[in-house]
């Protein structure tokens, strides 16, 4: 018998999709009623069957994972990449045994302890200290190892002072702290860690890296490690999946792989073709984002203007037709946001059908150095959304010729353009405090933030 | 060696009630934060378990006592008789209503975390038993208040508690699981709690049955229950329908048993579809 600890043959995992036809004939108020007449009537028979209630007038099946198949040996470290949607998640919810899978089957040897987020069941009313011993039950330690490791959690946390306070009292970095500090005391033979370290500051993610690193090496331990930093995949795990629409895309060391995968994520082309991405079905088809072209050439350079054009059709008149792009993070957060409406706040009536297209000039790119993820959409209106593609192509984002070294170190987040405006006559004379210390606020004491749970 | 874990579609545990038993630390836990934070933020805090009964009696009292006239169990005291049905009844609704919200409450734990699902409603109905023991101070001051001494029957008591937590767990566990597939079940459970309580003998005795009704009024379990519990603690004043507890006993089981075996064969997909 091999020392696989965990084997996963031919893993398959179906979800039902519910969708709303959109836009075209359902305007009249018959066509309203003989659709939901339709709709309580399917709605009826499943529940009658003991079926599943999906929203919506047409179900699509979907799947999150498609025959994938390996083996963790004991003491691996393994980390899984992939586009946001490809199925890292999926995966990791089966093998914690949060869901089941549809096909295919997972063999496990060991207790697993999985942390699919951070602070699972953190109760908002209740203390530090009984947070710890609620939320360390859930995520499956014994009353007595809580007890003995408690100091520690509470010492690696720093929150010691306010350990008898309501944790929907503490500041969110405070919260942060403390639900990871139980999650990093935990000592199960396998642990499954989904994307957790997103939250919290850089000091603390680095802490926290180093306590798994520490785990794996030290104890001999099986860690399975998703995450979008993939700097800390590849300090923590010499070997990766890539995952790619539910499927593995390739396995193996590291490196390589990495390169591999940012290579396929990061766009070279000047001009894109919006239409190759898959739209869900029954999706508005009044109008399609088509192609999107860097006017001013690839790679964006910090600091530097960026013009790009993007062309689409209509089918149809439409009116008030906004569109924008938006660069967020890997992990899916939205940092910077252009839209045609910001300005002037006009919505042009497209009244021909056909091709069009609209240019964005953007003088100074603020954006640090990195990798991102740029999102497409239009809306017709405030909220009708025409057409959108989240997370469609990767950029990399390079210094540019005035971009100063703690820009490119991340030191500085965003800098933009502001207006200053110095007064260096001296004021020794007045018996008031110097204006500056009036006016200096403390911010980050006075932060609280709650938590829902 | 370590055990081992086999994870495929629709695979029935085989160590099921084991696995619930070594996990029995979280129940504590989870039943231990359900009450910690139950009247966290009120002002008068656990009072509201002794005032909602206690007033309860009082409307009963006067409705069905004082203006319907019905007749009391033998010579005992109207207000502590209802009062005998009424800690059963809040008991069983109580224990009900909360455990078949429960799986949707904990939403956020049942999509992160892996235990036996059947933990969290049980310890719902751990909270709903807490409330019924502080309630249970009101009942000895009304024995104090009209100087009724209770007989060995009230040694028996504790059988009627048992079978009063079965019955609310059974319908409860189909509930919860039915909730999370569908949430109708959400608006339909209140519903059927409040018709509950005007059906059950909770304000009047079962006593006012007629004769040839009674048995087909026991397929109401918790008529069972409150006649068992008004014949522990009035002595020999309530008399027990023998028939009427049998069927009791058995709705109960069957409930328990129905419910449970529906909601395991839900419980794999709990985290898909809530």
């Amino acid at each position: 018998m091999s020392d696989a600890v965990i084997t996963i043959e031919n893993l398959s995992k179906r979800y039902l999709l519910g969708h709303r036809s959109g836009g075209r004939g359902h305007n009249t108020l018959r066509d309203v009623i003989t659709r939901g007449a339709r709709n309580f009537a399917r709605k009826a028979v499943d529940v009658f069957q003991g079926r599943q209630v999906v929203q919506g007038d047409e179900v699509e099946e979907f799947w999150a994972l498609k025959n994938v198949s390996f083996a963790i040996q004991q003491g691996e470290v393994l980390g899984i990449i992939g586009r946001n949607g490809a199925g890292k998640s999926t995966l990791l919810k089966i093998l914690s045994r949060v869901t089941e899978p549809t096909e295919g089957r997972v063999l496990v040897r060991g207790r697993v302890s999985s942390l699919l987020e951070v602070g699972t069941g953190f109760h908002p009313e209740l203390t530090g200290r009984e947070n710890i011993f609620l939320n360390g039950a859930i995520l499956g330690m014994r009353q007595r190892e809580i007890h003995k490791k408690f100091d520690e959690i509470v010492s690696f946390a720093g929150v010691e002072r306010f350990i008898d306070t309501p944790v929907k009292r503490y500041s969110s970095g405070m919260y942060v702290r403390l639900a990871f500090a139980v999650a990093a005391h935990l000592e199960p033979e396998i642990l499954i860690i989904d994307e957790v370290l997103a939250v919290g500051d850089a000091e603390f993610q680095k802490k926290c890296l180093g306590k798994i690193d520490e785990v794996s090496r030290r104890d001999g331990r099986t860690v399975l490690f998703v995450s979008h930093n993939l700097g800390a995949i590849t300090s923590l795990c010499p070997n990766v999946i890539w995952l790619e629409h539910g499927s593995i895309c390739e396995q193996g060391p590291t490196r390589p792989i990495i390169d591999r995968y940012l290579a396929h994520k990061i766009s070279k082309d000047t001009i894109v073709l919006l239409t190759q991405f898959s739209r869900p079905p029954d999706w508005d088809d009044r109008l399609r984002l088509e192609t999107l072209e860097w006017i001013s050439g690839l790679p964006l350079r910090h600091g530097e203007s960026v013009r790009a054009r993007i062309r689409f059709r209509t089918r149809v008149p439409l009116a008030q037709v906004s569109i924008g792009i938006g660069f967020s993070t890997f992990d899916g957060r939205r940092l910077l946001t252009y839209e045609t409406d910001f300005q002037d706040g006009l919505r042009p009536s497209i009244n021909r059908p056909g091709v069009h297209s609209v240019d964005v000039t953007i003088d100074s790119l603020p954006l640090p150095p990195d990798l991102y993820d740029l999102d497409l959409g239009s809306k017709s209106g405030d909220s009708h959304q025409l057409d959108y593609l989240p997370s469609a192509i990767g950029l990399e984002i390079i210094p540019g010729l005035n971009t100063p070294g703690y820009i490119v170190n991340k030191d500085a987040g965003v800098r933009l353009a502001s207006e200053w405006k110095w007064d260096l006559e001296c004021e020794t004379t007045s018996t008031f405090a110097p204006l500056s210390s009036l006016t200096v606020a403390d911010c980050s004491t006075g932060r609280r933030a709650s938590r829902d749970t | 060696m370590q055990d081992l874990i086999v994870l495929e579609a629709g695979r029935r545990e085989r160590h099921y009630w084991l696995d619930l038993w070594r996990y029995r630390e979280l129940f504590r836990v989870l039943a231990w934060r359900d009450l910690a934070v139950r009247y966290k933020q009120t002002a008068i805090g656990v009072l509201w378990a002794l005032i909602r009964p206690f007033l309860t009696m009082l409307v009963f009292t006067i409705i069905f006592g004082q203006l319907a006239r019905l007749p009391p169990d033998g010579t005992a005291p109207y207000p502590l008789m209802v009062f005998a049905g009424i800690l059963p009844w809040t008991f069983f609704s109580s224990g009900l209503s909360e455990a078949s919200n429960s799986l949707i409450n904990n939403a956020n734990l049942i999509s992160k975390v892996y235990f036996p699902r059947l933990i969290v409603p049980m310890a719902t109905v751990v909270v709903a038993f807490v409330d019924f023991l502080i309630s249970f101070l009101i009942l000895v001051l009304l024995m104090a208040w009209y100087n009724f001494l209770p007989d060995w029957r009230m040694l028996l008591l504790p059988v009627f508690i048992v079978l009063a937590f079965f019955a609310s767990v059974g319908p409860a566990v189909w509930i919860t699981a039915l909730n999370v597939k569908y949430r109708d079940f959400r608006y339909v459970l209140p519903f059927i709690v409040q018709f509950g309580l005007y059906v059950s003998p909770v304000g009047f005795s079962s006593n006012v049955v007629p004769e040839q009704w009674r048995l087909l009024y026991s397929l109401n379990p918790m008529v069972g229950i409150i006649d068992g519990f008004r014949w522990c603690i009035l002595g020999g004043q309530s008399e027990l329908y023998l028939p009427g507890l049998a069927m009791s006993i058995g709705l109960t089981a069957f409930f328990l048993w129905f419910g449970i075996q529906r909601f395991r064969k839900m419980e794999n997909s709990f985290a898909d579809l809530i």
